[in-house]
């Protein structure tokens, strides 16, 4: 699918994301991002799908959850909210204004209101430059404090967020990694903003350490009414955060829920899957589960998959699944918070893996090429996803 | 940087000991990344050898009229009775010509004295155009990318596949040679390595995530430009102008060897090592030996000094030779 950046866009009802209907700060409506690769100048032009057709809304106050795969397009879609990416197509509503097109001019105030957090703790401060000033950015870009007053509301967003003020002068090597994410937290935290994008924050620490940030954000929330997008390929941190969960695959949106409702009720087989993956403290439990593991690799987002781009390593691929690509909505009675993009969607207690595909193997784990059903497609095509390298999807890191 | 102190004796033995014993005060304080580097270029003796030998040739050639006074030689001074031989060949050193004279019957010692000063003026002023210009173009480049990044990265290409001493040659000669004129020849035509050098590593800065966080507060791009990426590329720059410093001397001596350097009688390197090379043959070793010697230490320094500079600035190693 050597389709142009504005080709086969997908008619993703955007309310169908709207959950619950509250006030609704920041509203994703079917956003797309693809990037041009650089290819031989007479070929045709290449895009990465990296964002496909997104659409999602996020209430005022509460966290909402952003899981996938590395690779599923999940920290595109942080940036193309917080503007950091210009979207292909579709709508960003931020506090009920189109900020889509918003010119690097008109989007200065905003940036007050929308903040991110970024995934790699090192990387994301300037190694030249002192904790105090990285920290006093937003003063000095924004020109809202100088000189003692900046320090000095620096030094209290410093003890605000666990640092000691006194290292004020020090530079950011000298600190260790979760020291550093309260850095960036400072720093997005000093405009006091509506909407701050967490983009993968604890995945790069410890594991000790992920808890006491994650507490720190939430302490944070409570105390300035904060909204978060929080993006992790960690289910389980995602759950402890969450008031809903959307998960990513391919650069589509597969399913969103309440996030007791995704990890009780599962709709789509890809959620499915990496609910399965998540690891079970106890062994014994460990050891009676059912793991589902998905065949093959992720397709390339170069050339998606056609219909459900999941159907090459769904255990329930049935020749509608490779025909067309599925919508997201509610199914089997879930309400309008619970939409999931499956044609064959689980029903509650369902093994998966219990299912075999009913695609030719041609159709599955390779890229397909086209959407034309080949003859003898149908239930019972040979089973090769067992002789295929099996890999354990989702879960920890 | 300047590092006054740095050939004062038994500093880097006290200063490990410093370190360790007062961290209360110095800890808080947060030490740059600049203030690491000087520091572990004052513990690198290479560093601090080949440091005294350039500011010894510093001071040397401003203290050239000095040097010109107490012998009572002028540099183009011509000693035709007592700095020749009978012959009308240069005489060899002695208490009078302390390295000998050339075969104008100058003395040698004080023309070496100021043909440093054009080395040293050639050196520093071309290297600075060519750094000048190389990180305005390869910020450009990088910064800004696409089309403008692919005109700069043609340019550079160009100028690249262009024979330097040829075309060096070819404008000196149009033009009449002239100090100003060499120094802007060497600087302008070397821009390209510091201009690739820059251009790569805003690119690949221009990535790392604390510049989309800039662009997430709001920033700029001449904040971004100046604030975020080029601090991170300063060491490189550094570095670079070190080790470019050598290469504009031997660039001008070379010029100079060729004729169209600085006119004569100017004294300079290059054209006393062009002149003696008729004389050498008739043992006139001097003539030839010490503008050699002269023209060899100096970048012979600027290497090594070049060389500890990148490694203090080296992120990675700590850069304390054992």
């Amino acid at each position: 699918m050597a389709s142009g950046p504005k080709g086969d866009a997908n008619p993703v009802p955007a309310t169908a994301a709207d959950g619950g209907g509250d006030d609704v700060l920041l509203r994703v409506e079917n956003v797309v991002k693809y990037f041009p690769l650089k290819g031989a100048p007479f070929r045709e032009k290449e895009y990465v799908h990296a964002v496909d057709g997104v659409s999602l809304s996020v209430p005022r106050g509460q966290t909402f959850g952003v899981v996938g795969e590395t690779g599923c397009g999940k920290s595109t879609l942080a940036r193309c909210i917080a503007r950091l990416h210009d979207v292909t197509s579709g709508r960003i509503v931020f506090d009920g204004q189109d900020i889509t097109r918003f010119s690097p001019r008109r989007m200065r105030p905003l940036r007050r209101e929308i903040q991110m957090i970024f995934q790699d703790p090192i990387g994301s401060l300037n190694p030249r430059r002192r904790v105090g000033s990285i920290i006093g950015d937003p003063y000095a870009i924004h020109g809202l404090a100088a000189g003692a007053e900046r320090k000095r509301r620096v030094q209290e967003l410093m003890e605000r967020v666990g640092l000691n003020p006194e290292h004020y002068n020090r530079f950011p090597a000298e600190f260790s990694g979760g020291q550093r994410q309260r850095i960036g937290v400072a720093r997005a935290l000093a405009f006091r903003p509506k909407l701050i994008i967490c983009d993968e924050p604890v995945s790069a620490l410890d594991v000790s350490i992920q808890a006491q940030v994650i507490n720190l954000l939430a302490d944070l929330q409570a105390e300035f009414g904060l909204t978060y997008v929080f993006i992790a390929h960690d289910l389980s941190v995602v759950r402890h955060v969450s008031t809903s969960i959307a998960v990513m695959y391919l650069g589509k949106i597969t399913e969103i829920a309440p996030s007791d409702e995704l990890f009780t009720v599962p709709r789509h087989p890809y959620t499915g899957a990496l609910l399965s993956a998540v690891p079970v403290p106890d062994p014994d439990l460990s050891d009676q589960r059912q793991q589902i593991i998905l065949a093959g690799d992720v397709p390339s987002p170069i050339a998606p998959p056609s219909g459900c781009r999941f159907h090459p390593r769904c255990p329930k691929a049935a020749p509608v699944c490779v025909a067309e690509d599925p919508t997201l909505e509610p199914r089997l009675g879930d309400g309008p918070e619970h939409p999931a993009a499956c044609h064959l969607p689980m029903a509650e207690g369902e093994n998966l893996a219990e299912f075999r595909p009913s695609i030719a193997a041609e159709e599955r784990v390779e890229e397909v090429e086209g959407s034309l059903l080949p003859d003898g497609a149908g239930p019972g095509a040979t089973d090769t996803a067992g002789a295929l390298p099996a890999r354990r999807e989702g879960g920890q890191p | 940087m300047s590092m006054p102190e740095l050939e004062s004796a038994g500093i880097s033995e006290t200063l490990i000991e410093e370190s360790g014993e007062a961290p209360a005060s110095t800890k808080i304080e947060g030490r740059s990344p600049w203030r690491l580097a000087y520091e572990r270029l004052r513990r690198d003796r290479a560093a601090k050898i080949s440091f005294g030998v350039i500011i010894l040739i510093v001071v040397l050639a401003i203290a050239a009229p000095l040097f010109a006074h107490i012998t009572g030689h002028g540099p183009n001074q011509q000693f035709i009775n007592i700095g020749e031989n009978a012959n009308g060949g240069p005489v060899a050193p002695s208490g009078i010509f302390w390295l000998g004279t050339d075969n104008n019957g100058r003395d040698l010692f004080i023309r070496i004295l100021y043909g440093a000063r054009i080395s040293l003026v050639v050196g520093v002023l071309a290297t600075s155009i060519s750094v000048g210009l190389g990180v305005l173009f390869g910020l450009t480049a990088g910064f800004i990318g696409g089309f403008v990044d692919t005109v700069i990265a043609r340019l550079i290409d160009v100028m690249l596949s262009i024979p330097f001493l040829i075309l060096a040659v070819s404008i000196a000669y149009i033009s009449g040679p002239s100090l100003w004129l060499v120094i802007a020849i060497i600087g302008v035509l070397s821009f390209t390595y510091p201009a690739r050098i820059v251009r790569g590593q805003v690119i690949s800065i221009k990535g790392r995530e604390f510049v989309e966080a800039a662009r997430a507060l709001g920033a700029g791009p001449w904040r971004i430009m100046f604030v975020d990426i080029l601090p991170n590329v300063m060491a490189q720059v550094i570095v670079y102008a070190t080790l470019l410093i050598p290469l504009a001397i031997v660039a001008e001596a070379s010029l100079a060897y060729l004729g169209v350097g600085v006119p004569p009688p100017t004294a300079d390197w290059g054209s006393m090592i062009s002149d003696a090379s008729g004389y050498y043959q008739y043992g006139y070793w001097w003539f030839l030996l010490f503008p050699c010697m002269a023209l060899l230490i100096t970048t012979l320094s600027f290497n090594i000094f070049g060389d500890s500079v990148r490694d203090a600035l080296d992120p990675r190693g700590a850069g304390i030779y054992v």
